[in-house]
């Protein structure tokens, strides 16, 4: 390498260049330090590329081919693959009795529940952030869900129809017996107060054990965002003459405020994850039972398209309401 | 002189006099505080009370004899107590085995992906190379898609595992790999498991709050790199990692997902829980000679005691480690 060329590479730094050199061996722009760097780094993070590549990025360009294709099992050869267009696209979504329905119930519960955990987890959180007796205790139970809502735990029991039934019998029992909730939301739509909402909100009320259980992560992290918060500022309103309402909304809100983005996302994709989500279910069953392949790709891909669609609207106007307390 | 005899009175007067001083201000004060308090005692505690009830009940009803579970005058406590039904789960999910199989699975798994994600996440926080934010991208993209979407097209590629057609080439066939741990244990080398884009998130934040100059101090001694991350780096890094290990060990301990994608030849616990139900009526057919309809309540409660025991051992690892499991997430929070 010619001197100019090496005096404009120490000066010069572009890492489209500087990627190509680091792995020339004998290379005079070897040593410098950015080299050193993308060397090393790229090093650290190599296995992470060959896995993303091989694991991730081959198998969903390939499942992509698959949603457009008819897949037919080949013994020891593999599949083969004929194109038939949106055929499959179609298929899941007119054709397929179940896939419809079960989609557009479980994006509904998944926009509610959403919502629902966000509001809870940020609640328990100020409250677990609060001085009060037992506090190591509750913290503890509130996070436990981490560990009993996961993997193959939540959905099993809701898989038996025991539970059907006894509810069935608790509702006819329901006379003698006090259910709040639903006699609530009998008394609240007979006097004709807004129907469609109070309905979204008993739903969240009749499920707020799902809720709890699906938010151990959030409140951890909206806990560990109030707790970076300098006391300093609370006695500086404090001294100011702020009461504690004012200063939750001036302070604590705007300040937890970005972690609603974080949780937002995590919480819609741990709905996605879940083992008693009947979509995946469903794709589950064309798959392994059925041998569609090309179904279920596209099927899912359906339903990744629409969780990514809310993940989006969700950062929109998470983002906008964050924007505005700067 | 004046300061002393402040304190005097404040000390000394009733709660009356020093109300009255203070314009009915206390008054109010203590009272808001209290019922504050109260409604915060009574909220917490049924929170608290909905999250451990369902354990109370599976294990309450995990003790009772069948007669027991239809009779209504029996809510909570048995009229006839066994251990019977314990040892019937434990044969249907193939105990011993299974259970040991999935403590050695989870911990191998664990263990890999931890390494490599730490490795990854201390590449992101502080090294500067090529094309760092596009993977940095795919580390989030890695978060957001769920792995169902991309299960049909791993089954086949380790169904018919080859690289690059060697296989094929050679021995005419493909190799079938879904039978070992091999697939996973790679994917988990290479931060493809559960979650992992989440581990490498939360170490990535966790280095990035370390401040540059002990690397750098390190480096003007004479410190190699490698070194430099195992001498200096890791042993403070050691709560964050130990707190991913035990978030991966315990999501891998329940998982279905992978393990029934991956480890199907295994006899994992979570895999035979998950297909209980279906082993249930084999199980007592043999045990009478004949077909049987298992009826809905036993099989609830023979599940009920399947989730117990599968959740008991975590229970216990979670009441040692509480504080190590919170302990990155509270680094996380801090930024974005």
């Amino acid at each position: 390498m010619s001197k100019q060329l090496k005096a404009l590479n120490e000066h010069w730094y572009s890492p489209l260049l500087e990627g190509v050199q680091t792995y020339i061996p004998g290379n005079a722009t070897y040593k410098t330090m950015r080299a050193r760097s993308a060397r090393i780094g790229t090093m650290f993070i190599l296995p992470f590329i060959i896995g993303f590549l091989l694991f991730m990025a081959k198998p969903m360009v390939e499942s992509l081919i698959m949603s457009f294709n008819d897949v037919t099992l080949v013994p020891g050869q593999g599949y083969e693959q004929t194109y038939v267009g949106l055929n499959n696209y179609k298929h899941a979504l007119t054709v397929d009795p179940e896939y419809n329905k079960f989609l557009v119930e479980e994006v509904g519960q998944m926009a509610i529940n959403t919502i629902a955990t966000l509001v809870m987890s940020f609640v328990v959180a100020v409250i677990l952030n609060q001085e009060f007796k037992g506090r190591t205790l509750c913290r503890a139970i509130f996070f436990l869900p981490v560990i009993l809502s996961s993997g193959v735990l939540p959905g099993i029991e809701h898989q038996n129809e025991f539970y059907d039934m006894m509810a069935g019998m608790a509702e006819q029992l329901g006379e003698s017996g006090v259910d709040l909730s639903t006699t609530l939301q009998n008394l609240l739509s007979l006097s004709g107060v807004g129907g469609q909402v109070f309905d979204v909100v008993f739903q969240m009320i009749d499920s707020i054990y799902d809720i709890v259980m699906a938010s151990g992560i959030q409140i951890i992290v909206f806990l560990s965002g109030l707790q970076s918060i300098s006391p300093s500022l609370y006695e500086a309103a404090d001294v100011e003459g702020c009461s504690a309402w004012e200063s939750f909304w001036k302070i604590t809100f705007p300040m937890v405020s970005p972690l609603l983005l974080v949780n937002c996302i995590y919480t819609i994709i741990d709905f996605f994850m879940k083992n008693d989500n009947r979509v995946m279910e469903l794709i589950y069953q064309i798959t392994y039972q059925d041998f569609k392949f090309g179904i279920s790709a596209a099927m899912s891909w359906i339903y990744f398209a629409i969780a990514l669609a809310f993940i989006g609207i969700g950062a929109f106007i998470i983002s906008k309401a964050v924007k505005s307390y700067e | 002189m004046s300061k002393s005899k402040t304190v005097h009175i404040g000390s000394n007067a009733s709660f009356w006099e020093r109300n009255r001083r203070s314009g009915g201000y206390l008054l109010r004060h203590t009272l808001s505080k209290k019922i504050v308090s109260i409604g915060r005692a009574l909220l917490m505690f049924g929170l608290c009370f909905m999250i451990i009830q369902p354990l109370l009940i599976r294990f309450s009803t995990g003790l009772m004899q069948e007669p027991d579970l239809y009779d209504s005058t029996i809510v909570l406590v048995p009229r006839h107590l066994t251990l019977d039904n314990y040892r019937i789960v434990g044969e249907l999910t193939d105990m011993p085995r299974s259970m040991l199989n999935t403590l050695w699975t989870s911990l191998l798994v664990s263990v890999l992906q931890v390494v490599s994600c730490t490795l990854v996440a201390y590449g992101f926080a502080r090294y500067e190379f090529p094309l760092k934010k596009f993977w940095f991208a795919c580390v989030v993209m890695l978060i957001i898609v769920p792995p169902q979407t991309i299960q049909t097209s791993l089954y086949m590629s380790f169904a018919n595992f080859d690289i690059f057609g060697i296989f094929k080439a050679t021995t005419g066939k493909t190799v079938n790999l879904r039978t070992s741990i091999l697939p996973y244990a790679l994917m988990s080398l290479t931060c493809m498991g559960l979650k992992n884009g989440l581990y490498i998130y939360i170490l990535r934040q966790y280095f990035k709050g370390v401040p540059k100059s002990l690397e750098e101090a390190a480096f003007v001694d004479g410190c190699g790199t490698l070194h430099t991350f195992a001498r200096i780096m890791l042993p403070d890094a050691m709560p964050t990692i130990a707190s991913c290990f035990l978030f991966s060990f315990v999501w891998q301990w329940t998982d279905v997902f992978y393990t029934r994608n991956f480890l199907g030849s295994y006899s994992i616990y979570s895999n035979q829980l998950s297909s209980i139900v279906s082993r249930m009526s084999r199980y007592f057919a043999q045990g009478a000679g004949q077909a049987v309809i298992v009826p809905n309540g036993r099989q609830q409660q023979l599940i009920s005691i399947g989730v117990l025991i599968c959740c008991v051992p975590l229970i216990i690892l979670y009441c040692f480690t509480q504080k190590t499991f919170v302990k990155s997430l509270v680094m996380t929070g801090s930024k974005e």
